[in-house]
């Protein structure tokens, strides 16, 4: 589902494909409902290992983030801080990933490639940025965590299924049509570093 | 702006020079015997590691601040809102404004005569294992080849100390260096023929900017070390981001080299979370040493805009200074 609620458009869980239309790289959403963290590890297994998620996630975000998580009685958890990671790690499986499971929106921190572009335009999904080093702002929006899947891979790859309330501010980078924020960012950024370069060199020439 | 940077850094040390902890050798009565002393030694870095997790040293928060001001891109100007309210919630909540709290690096600048010399490398290891539960840290070390993680944040040379001795002094200087993956992956050493020059580490650090960098958290400190191999290069580029912000290299040329280049990636506007804006870059400190005729070693290592160091002094008694945080008490 998704509405605008005090000016900021909220994305519910689950998120269907219409839900992303009119989204569009450089807009700010924000996330209702069922988030999961998942990295490295949990994308190999799924990818290469061929082992199927504990988690579905379908319609829903996972968020390439390993938290700092403390332990409770009974078998509960308290999300103390959580941010996103480098999501370029995933671009390796990301096109699979969204594939199988059917996630419709990827939050993590950078830019990610031509797979997950592919992935968000055909299999309609988002890659979004929230601001990283910004943990405890996220662990906030974290109401509760629902359970925790492959705690063999430790506290920051294990599975955090995770109830979240207005998580954002979430940047998009890749929207459903496949534009890539950070891409045409590069273009720029390559153009303005060649220009820096021209202007250094004739004042480094130190070796006569 | 950088003059009075450094203005501003200098009245902060005179701060912590005045605000120097006085811990009395007789405690209750008694000497401290060196159990004692390593027991009190070992909980100070502990807390400190704890602290430094959650707030940012002066120098950071100041040219943060600069930073945010001085921008005019909406959407990096509402990135910056939201660091600055995520580190005013780490400081009242108590928690890592960062989820990734790294693998813990000492830079310790040990005097000979320092009485826990012998001490210290173990200690630091037990400061480790304290700070992760109570902190806590985020579970960061990961034994390599066997692929599992301890899930203390200490394991096979992990934390990483780094030893400078220091001949005929009683002190100990340490300095406490937290950084994510994120900032570390940029990392990146190689040596240059001459005939590159220093054109060619201009253009070796500015590549790293615009590939790697920009998924580092930008505003960065950019550490570069120019030396002869990769490993004295690497080592000097790490040294150099532990260096205040707006502190200059003595060599004018290097120095000269510094402003070129923090002008140079500010210009490609990477931005907060290289997403576009104003600025890229807190400050570029360059370290250097003399090197082989037939080779540039070059290096750069980066500091995300949690750039989350501390810096601490010991004399022999355990009085303590902190150069890097003003008004915190252990």
């Amino acid at each position: 589902m998704v509405e605008v609620k005090n000016g900021k458009k909220i994305l519910t869980t689950p998120i269907s494909a219409e839900d992303l239309e009119g989204i569009h790289v450089g807009d700010i959403v924000y996330l209702n409902g069922s988030m999961t963290t998942c990295r490295d590890v949990a994308h190999r297994r799924l990818v290469e290992e061929h082992r199927e998620l504990p988690v579905d996630v379908k319609d829903a975000a996972i968020f390439h983030a390993g938290p700092i998580i403390r332990p409770l009685p009974n078998d509960q958890f308290e999300m103390v801080s959580i941010g996103p990671t480098t999501s370029m790690r995933m671009e390796k499986f990301e096109k699979e990933f969204v594939e199988q499971t059917g996630v419709r929106v990827i939050i993590g921190k950078g830019g990610m490639g031509p797979n997950t572009e592919y992935a968000c335009k055909n299999f309609k999904a988002i890659h979004c940025v929230f601001p990283a080093g910004c943990a405890v702002v996220a662990a906030t929006h974290v109401e509760r965590i629902v359970e925790a899947q492959w705690r063999d891979l430790g506290m920051p790859e294990t599975l955090w299924h995770c109830d979240v309330k207005e998580l954002g501010p979430l940047i998009v980078s890749i929207d459903p049509d496949g534009r890539n924020l950070f891409e045409e960012n590069k273009v720029t950024f390559n153009e303005r570093k060649d220009k820096a370069l021209e202007e250094i060199y004739p004042q480094v020439s130190f070796i006569k | 702006m950088q003059t009075t940077n450094q203005e501003h850094e200098n009245q902060k040390a005179a701060g912590a020079r005045k605000a120097k902890h006085e811990q009395s050798k007789i405690e209750g009565g008694h000497m401290m015997n060196r159990e004692e002393q390593v027991e009190k030694l070992t909980t100070y870095i502990a807390h400190f590691t704890d602290y430094i997790g959650k707030h940012l040293p002066d120098d950071v928060r100041a040219k943060i601040s600069e930073l945010a001001e001085a921008e005019t891109n909406p959407l990096a100007k509402s990135i910056y809102e939201t660091m600055n309210l995520n580190q005013r919630l780490a400081s009242e909540l108590n928690r890592p404004s960062c989820q990734d709290t790294g693998v813990i690096q000492f830079w310790v600048k040990c005097g000979t005569k320092f009485p826990l010399i012998d001490d210290l490398e173990a200690l630091l290891k037990e400061a480790v294992v304290r700070a992760t539960v109570d902190a806590p840290l985020r579970h960061n070390s990961v034994e390599t080849f066997d692929e599992y993680n301890t899930g203390k944040n200490v394991g096979k040379g992990t934390p990483t100390v780094f030893w400078d001795i220091v001949p005929n002094s009683d002190q100990c200087e340490i300095y406490v260096y937290m950084a994510g993956g994120g900032c570390t992956l940029p990392g990146k050493a190689m040596v240059l023929m001459p005939g590159a020059g220093y054109e060619g580490v201009a253009k070796f650090v500015l590549d790293v900017m615009t590939s790697y960098g920009l998924n580092a958290c930008p505003p960065l400190l950019v550490g570069v070390g120019v030396a002869t191999s990769v490993e004295t290069a690497a080592l000097l580029s790490k040294k150099a981001l532990m260096r205040p912000i707006g502190s200059h290299n003595e060599n004018e040329r290097a120095a000269k080299m510094e402003a070129l280049l923090e002008k140079g990636i500010n210009d490609i506007g990477l931005g907060p979370q290289g997403m576009g804006g104003k600025a890229s870059v807190m400050g570029v400190n360059i370290e250097n040493t003399a090197r082989h005729p037939s080779a540039i070693g070059v290096a750069v290592n980066v500091g995300c805009w949690s750039h989350r160091r501390g810096h601490i002094i010991f004399d022999k008694d355990l009085n303590y200074t902190i150069t890097t945080h003003s008004e915190v008490s252990l």
